[in-house]
């Protein structure tokens, strides 16, 4: 399988619209949201014949059996995370609790085990033959690396050996971004022309180059400030980074979306930006893998 | 000299993992012996640190070389202190990468990249 | 001209589902518009609202937490403490021990259960908490180390110096638990949302946390345009309080882009802002039959 991954580094910048336009324009087969914490790329995607769920799990949680507590406070006592809750017989705060496992080992009345915890749901959505991958995590719920990873294999799972896939990514350089750039072949960065996207552009870069993922840039709404926008084109010139445009702001594009029409489908300034985009960045894939 | 390869299926006909720390099995091949042998990865469901538990397994199994196309830094820092060489993986099936390296012909492993190790 | 809050012991958690909707703007307007208040940044993995504030540091204190450390004479090897760790981040090797700081939850564990007693407790940095003023703003951030995972005991850290007054606190992105923390000491949570059907889906998902922690909330539209507001639409169906819209402008979003606090820069942004504080206060008023 084949990845383009869409990425930021700062969010809000536009990167779901960006990569449900390139979903249409390229009609992929494999495509997958790997921004799990806050997934949006299903509500521009329309509707699917078959869905396939299944069950997500982290590290299994502390549950106190009341029957057996005998309320001697040890579990409150080593318990770091403020997740045992006192009185008459104690319990577990699920939210809190990190599945150290220290309660357990000194409960004298083994009242305490460990359950299995439900960290969030990986979706499948199928329709003839275009294969969507997705997830949902519980609210308050950690292991999103794990999660992306596991909706990448998913999707890999699925599809044929030489599908191209277009990945939507997640925003920050933390862990899920991390994971999601694993095995991609090219990142596709939207910034935007402001001082906090600029700086955590740098920073994304540095992750991606980390993980040997070559990586293109462009800049979404660059009329808000030109000169920034400039900026960013010269530093990729210096880092020896493919630039491959430049995206107006248009109000169409609220408009488009939340009618639920995909931005390929209309003619607008930033989608007909959006459309030349597609172009220069299957332009760098292919050679990519040619090489 | 005991070589662990992570692999996908139990048989050495087949593909190396691209994955070490979530490779469902290794294969433990032992050069005195010519024995092969595979061991389910404990550790490939774990919600973080796979690559260290499983590099901590086949320490315990005593390997003294390791042939995979990708290493996370947590996992190569518990093979590094262990001493275990680590070699690039070829495109091809499990014994003929073993071939490759009892031939010399694989090259030392290059890229560790940084894992997505956080149990957050 | 500022919205005179004087007397007023209130807290404001200022926080959306998605990154770019416009927390930290709203943040640092709101608390520049009042009379007196204090800004609180909780995005310790990404704190922008010094790029705003430009504050002069006051106090800058390390934040620790507690880190096994091991001694290698001591250990035998055992493996107690590594098969007991939940998180993967022990090590053991022929001769020594390896500890990965980086997946350690400081949970105690391992050194609880040491039967050699080679493992101590060592307190480790995990980031800074800083205290600074900008003009009338008293300034609180905290900055987690890079390569660190959990940012929740910086948090809890930074909530300890929670001033008296009018206190607006700028929430990390998301639902996660770090957001939580930063919201169990709010009297009031103002969700920032964006008018599309993206802004809508991630203002549900901190409704609903709101809720779940029981925080009274409302929401405040921003960017709004012509056309249709999906988040407008899901407030209306869902009994959310709108407290204000804030319609898409230029100049305020090219003020944004540089850091530069609009409220401070004109007399129009100063008077948008106190307006929309004195909003916040009414609906947050524990008295107000709103």
């Amino acid at each position: 399988m084949h990845q383009i991954l869409i990425l930021s580094g700062k969010g809000g910048t536009g990167k779901t619209t960006v990569a449900s336009t390139f979903i249409a324009l390229s009609k992929a087969k494999a495509y997958a949201d790997c921004d799990v914490d806050a997934p949006n790329l299903h509500l521009v995607m329309g509707s699917f014949e078959n869905k396939k769920e299944s069950d997500y799990y982290g590290l299994p949680k502390a549950v106190i059996d009341y029957a057996l507590c005998i309320a001697c406070n040890q579990c409150f006592e080593v318990c770091r995370f403020d997740a045992v809750v006192p009185g008459p017989t104690y319990h577990i705060n699920p939210v809190a609790c990190e599945g150290c496992t220290f309660c357990q080992y000194v409960c004298p009345a083994n009242a305490i085990h460990m359950e299995p915890a439900k960290a969030g749901e990986l979706k499948l959505f199928t329709r003839e033959d275009e294969i969507f991958s997705t997830a949902t995590l519980i609210m308050g719920s950690g292991n999103t690396g794990k999660l992306v990873t596991e909706v990448k294999q998913q999707l890999k799972n699925n599809v044929q050996e030489n599908e191209i896939a277009i990945l939507d990514g997640s925003p920050g350089i933390g862990c899920p971004v991390i994971a999601s750039l694993s095995g991609v072949d090219l990142a596709l960065i939207v910034s935007e022309p402001s001082v906090s996207a600029f700086s955590d552009l740098k920073r994304i870069i540095s992750s991606a180059r980390h993980l040997q993922v070559p990586v293109a840039v462009v800049v979404n709404k660059y009329d808000m400030q030109e000169r920034l926008a400039e900026q960013i084109a010269e530093y990729c010139f210096k880092e020896g980074i493919p630039f491959l445009g430049k995206i107006p702001y248009d109000e169409a594009v609220v408009k488009a979306l939340n009618l639920g029409k995909n931005l390929a489908w209309i003619n607008s300034p930033a989608s007909d930006a959006i459309k030349q985009l597609y172009d220069k960045t299957l332009q760098v894939f292919k050679e990519l893998i040619r090489s | 000299m005991i070589i662990a390869v992570p692999v996908e299926e139990k048989n050495l006909g087949s593909a190396i993992c691209i994955s070490f720390g979530r490779a469902p099995y290794y294969c433990l091949y032992d050069t005195e012996t010519q024995q092969s042998r595979f061991i389910v990865n404990s550790a490939a469901d774990s919600p973080g640190g796979a690559g260290i538990q499983a590099a901590q397994n086949l320490v315990d199994e005593n390997i003294s070389t390791l042939i995979t196309f990708r290493l996370g830094e947590n996992a190569a820092k518990v093979l590094d202190a262990s001493e275990i060489s680590m070699h690039k993986a070829l495109n091809a099936s499990i014994a003929d990468n073993i071939t490759a390296l009892l031939e010399g012909k694989l090259n030392p492993l290059d890229a560790i990249h940084a894992g997505f190790h956080h149990g957050h | 001209m500022q919205a005179s809050i004087m007397g007023t012991e209130r807290t404001i958690a200022v926080l959306s589902g998605k990154g770019g909707t416009g927390k930290t703007l709203v943040s640092v307007n709101l608390a520049s518009a009042a009379s007196s208040a204090a800004y609180m940044d909780c995005d310790v993995e990404e704190p922008n609202g010094q790029l705003f504030f430009r504050p002069a540091v006051i106090d800058e204190k390390v934040i620790a937490v507690g880190r096994p450390a091991v001694d290698q004479k001591l250990c035998n090897g055992c493996h107690i403490c590594s098969n007991a760790c939940a998180f993967n981040a022990l090590a053991v090797l022929k001769d020594q021990l390896l500890i990965f700081e980086e997946l350690c939850h400081s949970c105690g564990l391992c050194i609880h259960l040491c039967p050699q007693r080679a493992l101590t407790e060592v307190q480790k940095p995990l980031g800074v908490v800083r205290k600074g003023s900008s003009g009338t703003v008293s300034f609180f951030s905290a900055e987690m180390h890079i390569g660190e995972s959990s940012g929740v005991p910086l948090i809890k850290a930074l909530m300890k110096q929670k001033p008296a007054g009018l206190v607006v606190i700028d929430c990390p992105p998301g639902s996660g638990c770090m957001v939580t923390e930063s919201i169990a000491k709010a009297d009031f949570c103002l969700l920032v949302s964006e008018p599309t059907i993206f802004g809508a889906h991630n203002l549900a998902m901190v409704h609903e946390l709101a809720n779940l922690v029981g925080k009274p909330c409302g929401v405040l539209l921003n960017k709004t345009q012509e056309g249709s507001n999906p988040s407008e639409d899901y407030a209306r169906t869902h009994n959310l309080p709108i407290i204000g819209s804030l319609p898409y402008d230029k100049d305020l979003a090219r003020m944004t882009t540089e850091g530069l606090i609009a409220s401070r820069e004109s007399n129009c942004y100063r008077q948008v802002f106190a307006d929309l504080l004195k909003e916040v206060m009414d609906a947050s008023d524990p008295d107000s039959k709103r």
